[in-house]
């Protein structure tokens, strides 16, 4: 099992993913340039967050068209994993790896803070050693996290179970209070059709060890490694 | 050398944050009728050559300039 962790320029959390994945996971994990076209040898490829290309345009705008998004593209037809955290969500819906967008938040802040997401699919690659409605305690650091699609597919994300996560308050409350950014039904991560694309904007690798505050990111991280042993 | 002015705003069923306050703020000066204000995006792209120019840019805004999930665009190109 291999992990790759994708580095655009201004990319700042692979460093983080990076340590997850080999010192607390204990993975074999590389990093990959954003020149790079193949991404064979691999089994979960992670879009790291930051700010690629100085989140000009449009956050995610330009770093879709790096060469390696073509094998990103590629690699998720044929089923492998890839998980895009913050700037990787950004990237994705950039890509149409994933559906909707992300807007500036609704309070135009940069918002950097542990916060309580709920964990709405337990059976997904990326969540199924949580349980569903489990609460998890994982930081965000966006100024662009505010999640919107179309009615008609925020309809199919649920019909589907495509919902991987919501903000909620620390009961597992889905309020507008806990919702940090304004995302359309308190959204915080979703999947594409096929399972095996994820998108979020909480950090999971930032909440890996209790010295960080909460180690609760380790579960989507394990659940990955689970699913591909 | 012709010049293509692309306009890039949100679509008008989301919320534009920026607009609402800049709106909030105009309020505040005293401009009392401003009922809405929206920020968008204003590209200048100088071209070369004449062919068909009205389609390439529409090309450029679909696919890099404007996210059409969440943006609207127009443009028109001086020659």
């Amino acid at each position: 099992m291999k992990f790759g962790v994708i580095q655009f320029p201004g990319s700042n959390c692979d460093q983080d993913a990076y340590y997850a994945i080999r010192d607390v996971l204990q993975q074999p994990v590389d990093y990959i340039w954003h020149q790079e076209s193949n991404l064979a040898g691999y089994d979960c490829v992670i879009l790291p967050g930051g700010f690629s290309y100085g989140d000009y345009l449009r956050t995610g705008a330009i770093a879709r068209f790096s060469p390696v998004m073509g094998a990103v593209q590629e690699f998720a037809d044929r089923g492998g994993l890839v998980i895009g955290i913050c700037n990787g969500f950004q990237i994705l819906c950039e890509a149409h790896l994933l559906p909707g967008a992300l807007l500036a938040n609704n309070t135009l802040r940069f918002r950097c803070k542990y916060l309580h997401v709920r964990v709405e699919n337990d059976t997904s690659s990326f969540t199924h050693l949580c349980y569903r409605g489990q609460v998890l305690r994982i930081p965000i650091a966006h100024h662009s996290g505010c999640y919107y699609c179309e009615p008609d597919v925020l309809k199919e994300l649920e019909e589907q179970d495509r919902i991987l996560l919501r903000y909620c308050d620390r009961d597992g409350n889905v309020t507008e209070q806990s919702n940090p950014n304004g995302s359309v039904s308190n959204i915080a991560g979703i999947l594409n059709e096929q399972g095996n694309v994820a998108g979020m904007m909480p950090h999971p690798e930032r909440a890996v060890e209790d010295l960080l505050g909460s180690e609760d990111g380790v579960l989507i991280f394990r659940s990955i490694v689970e699913r591909l042993s | 050398m012709p010049k293509a002015n692309v306009y890039i705003t949100l679509k008008p069923s989301l919320l534009d944050a920026q607009g609402k306050v800049v709106q909030g703020a105009l309020e505040k000066l005293g401009y009392t009728n401003v009922s809405a204000v929206r920020i968008g995006k204003y590209i200048q792209i100088e071209l070369e050559g004449d062919g068909d120019l009205e389609q390439q840019v529409d090309d450029m805004c679909r696919k890099l300039l404007a996210n059409p999930v969440i943006e609207d665009y127009r443009f028109e190109i001086e020659r």
